[in-house]
Parts: structure tokens; C-alpha cells; sequence
């Protein structure tokens, strides 16, 4: 059995949650700077700079990325020669909390759907647990707004609906969001398992590095169709008309009931804050 | 970039169409959700002068020491377009936020001679940058929505919806 102290886990979430909400991944950057360089109109290029800047200005630490440091959601993937010592969850916490007050992060979190009274440390964050072979853990971690997650949906298809049907509900749920959710957008896509299981999986497809390819490759050409397809709406960036809707589409799939086809569409803002530590 | 000092009179924001860019100076108060349910019901003793008022959509993050602000975008603005109708009726004649709104938005923009300006989403660092003091001025308990009077110059914004029902978004293309 390997040991893992509370105390490193807590840390590792805390360097990690102030550390996504200043900088970039260089690969992101790159996109946003090619989308730069392609737009041909002047407004859309101009939202588009300013995006570059921003990450520029962030990066050097004095302010977030975004006002919206958001809710902090974290996979857990935990190997079964791993021990911990303590509680896991309140490591995790401890981490967010400190993260929010000596990162100076915004408090975005409420208690309650209705009373909604501000918990002041973002805590709790959202944690998804797995165990898996081998002694290391995994810590997926990402910090996750409210404006491009409020314009997400998830869909229960029929199997007889098909590609078609997925590609239809995603476009029309790009539509419908418009420059909501902070355009140029990442598409993190479900498809399969039950309900509760495609929305996971959506989530997590966003943690996947945007130049690899789905290993499947019907699935792999369906995210350059699915990219595609949504930029052809000309929403562009912020909403405001141009090429670039879309940066990337991750489609992650899974096993579901013969009778079932759940597609959920996890919308991520340009702000994209996702990182892995491994400990 | 179009200079734009304020508080702005109506008559200058006539002057202003959808798709153009502008740099304010001057004083915008902070507020959002929470804040505009509180204001909607001190409508007539409100904790600033909504005439002519520009009300930008931001919740800043807590500044670090000895800074002024922290990162401060806009956040969307289809929350608050119900409680921006009587607003607007009161006097506030320019909004900064992002993304689209309620066509009854557009419409009380053309009725009333007011503007919709959209501040770059996410931007929150660049857009932090521009702001020369922030000071909270009421509803300190909201934290992060409480209502803060910012001087800023040279905050870029574009024109979203001008005051003859034009509308910058694609969606509004029709």
C-alpha cells in the first residue's frame, strides 16, 4: 500500500484551482491565436485580441482569467494500492477553501437552491470518485462557470434517431445558447450509458487534449463533422457573427440499454480551466 | 474607438449605432442578480441617482493586496432583463453586459433612447485593467453581487443594441 497524506492532496488542489484560473493551456492559446488570424471580420477579430490579451494579462498573476472563477469539479481516480489518511473529500475541500481565500478567487457558491445564501470558499466542490488499478492518484481538475454551463443540455434519443439525431440535438443546442456561454466554446459531448452517466461523461470529455482524436474512427470524423456544423451557424465570437464558434468538439462514449441513446451536450466558455495532476 | 464620457446624455447615445466600438470614462455602478431583485424594491429612494446611471453586469473577484479590483467581465445579461425594464424607466440609459437579451430589451432600448453595450465575456483581466477605483456603495452583505460605484477609462466596449432597435448578434439576423 502507498500513503497519500490529506495534506498533499489538499495542496495539490489548492496550487491547481489558483493555477487554471491564471493561465491558459498552451494548446488553447494556440487555437484562440490560428482563430485570431482567420477571422477576416474587424469586430470579431477585435472580441478575439481581446482574448488573447486577457490570457496574457491573467498569466501574470495579479487577476483571474475570469471574474467567474467558478465551481470546482474534480475526478478523482484513485488506485487501489493507494491509502489514504483521512477523509478525502474534506482534503479535497480544504484545498477549494484555500484556494478561494489566500488566491483571492471569487465565492460563487450558494448553500441552497431557494435561500441561496453564499458559502464564501466555493466549497463544496463537485468530486466524482473512482478507483482503478495501480498505487497513483489522479486528480482531474477543472473550475467550471456558470454562464457556459447553464446553456448545457442532455437529451434521452431513441437508438433510431442515430447520428442524425445527436448532430441535430447538438447544433440546435448551440443555437439556442448563442454568445452566451462565451463563444469561442468547447464542446464536451456524451453519448451513451444512462442519464446520470452521459452527463459524466460529457463533463470529462472536456478533459481531453484538444489535438488527439476520438480512437474510434467513425467517432473521430463525427467531432470534425460536429465542429463543423456548429461553426457553420456564423454565432461567432461572443455572439457577435464570424468563423469562430467552436474550437474543438470531444466526444466521449459508452455501452447503454438497446432501447436507450442518451446524448449530453457539457458547453465549456473560452475560459477553458481543466488541469491533471498525478500524485 | 468611439470616446464616450459619462454619465452620457440621451442625446449623445442617439448618435451611437449597433457594431460600433466604444471606450467609456467616468462612472459605472456595479450590479447584478441579487442586486437588481434589492433595487427593483427601493425603486424610489434607490442607493444611486439611476438617472442617466450606466449599470454594469459584474461580480468581480476580491482584489489581491493592494490592488484596486479584481478580474471584473461582464456576466450574461438575459438574467436581469426583467428588472431592467423598470429601470430603464427610471432613468438608467446604459447597460454593460454580455451576450443576447429579451426582444423586450431591444424595444425599451429604442423606446426609452437607451444602450446595450457589450463588454468582451471572460475578458475579466483585460477588463480589470481599465478600472481606475472601485468602491462598494450598498448591499455589502451580497459579497461578490453587492453594488459598487467604478471609475474606469478607456473601458472598450461594442454597441449591442443601439437606440433605434438595432441589435449586434447573429441570432437577432432575421
Amino acid at each position: 500500500m502507498r500513503k497519500i497524506d490529506i495534506e498533499q492532496i489538499s495542496s495539490a488542489v489548492r496550487d491547481a484551482v489558483i493555477d487554471i484560473n491564471h493561465r491558459l493551456p498552451a494548446s488553447f492559446v494556440k487555437r484562440l491565436e490560428m482563430a485570431k488570424a482567420s477571422e477576416t471580420g474587424q469586430r470579431a477579430k477585435s472580441v478575439l485580441k481581446d482574448l488573447v490579451d486577457n490570457q496574457r494579462i491573467a498569466s501574470e498573476g495579479i487577476y483571474p482569467l475570469c471574474q467567474d472563477t467558478g465551481v470546482v469539479v474534480v475526478f478523482a481516480d484513485i488506485g487501489h494500492n493507494v491509502f489514504i489518511d483521512g477523509d478525502f473529500e474534506a482534503a479535497v475541500n480544504a484545498g477549494v477553501r484555500e484556494a478561494t481565500l489566500k488566491g483571492h478567487l471569487r465565492p460563487s457558491v450558494v448553500n441552497h437552491p431557494f435561500n441561496r445564501v453564499n458559502t464564501k470558499d466555493n466549497t463544496p466542490a463537485i468530486i466524482h470518485q473512482k478507483r482503478i488499478a495501480g498505487d497513483t492518484l489522479k486528480l482531474r481538475i477543472a473550475a467550471k462557470g456558470a454562464g457556459s454551463e447553464n446553456m448545457s443540455a442532455l437529451k434521452m434519443l431513441k437508438p433510431s434517431d442515430g447520428l442524425e439525431g445527436v448532430k441535430t440535438f447538438v447544433v440546435e443546442t448551440v443555437r439556442s445558447a448563442g454568445g452566451r456561454p462565451c463563444p469561442p466554446i468547447t464542446l464536451g459531448i456524451g453519448i451513451g450509458g444512462t442519464m446520470e452517466k452521459c452527463a459524466l461523461l460529457a463533463k470529462e470529455a472536456l478533459f481531453k487534449a484538444l489535438d488527439e482524436p476520438h480512437p474510434d474512427e467513425r467517432l473521430a470524423r463525427f467531432e470534425e463533422e460536429l465542429l463543423e456544423a456548429v461553426n457553420d451557424l456564423s454565432i461567432g465570437p461572443m455572439g457577435i457573427g464570424g468563423k469562430t464558434t467552436c474550437l474543438a468538439v470531444k466526444i466521449n462514449d459508452f455501452p447503454m440499454h438497446m432501447a436507450a441513446l442518451p446524448v449530453a451536450v457539457n458547453i465549456q466558455c473560452h475560459a477553458s480551466r481543466h488541469t491533471e495532476v498525478v500524485l | 474607438m468611439i470616446p464616450l464620457g459619462l454619465p452620457a446624455k440621451k442625446s449623445v447615445l442617439k448618435g451611437l449605432r449597433a457594431g460600433e466600438r466604444v471606450a467609456l470614462s467616468g462612472i459605472l455602478y456595479a450590479a447584478r442578480d441579487q442586486a437588481h431583485l434589492r433595487l427593483l424594491k427601493t425603486l424610489d429612494a434607490p442607493p444611486f441617482p439611476l438617472e442617466n446611471a450606466a449599470i454594469y453586469y459584474v461580480g468581480p473577484t476580491p482584489a489581491k493586496p493592494g490592488k484596486i479590483t479584481g478580474s471584473a467581465g461582464p456576466t450574461s445579461s438575459y438574467r436581469m432583463d426583467e428588472a431592467a425594464i423598470p429601470l430603464i424607466g427610471k432613468g438608467v440609459n446604459i447597460m454593460i453586459g454580455k451576450g443576447e437579451r429579451d426582444a423586450s430589451i431591444r424595444d425599451a432600448c429604442a423606446e426609452y433612447g437607451a444602450v446595450y453595450l457589450m463588454a468582451t465575456g471572460g475578458a475579466g483581466a483585460l477588463l480589470a485593467s481599465k478600472i481606475a477605483s472601485s468602491r462598494v456603495i450598498a448591499y455589502e452583505d451580497l459579497g461578490p453581487e453587492a453594488v459598487r460605484e467604478l471609475v474606469v477609462k478607456d473601458f472598450p466596449c461594442l454597441v449591442a443594441y443601439d437606440t433605434h432597435g438595432n441589435s449586434i448578434f447573429r441570432s437577432d439576423d432575421t
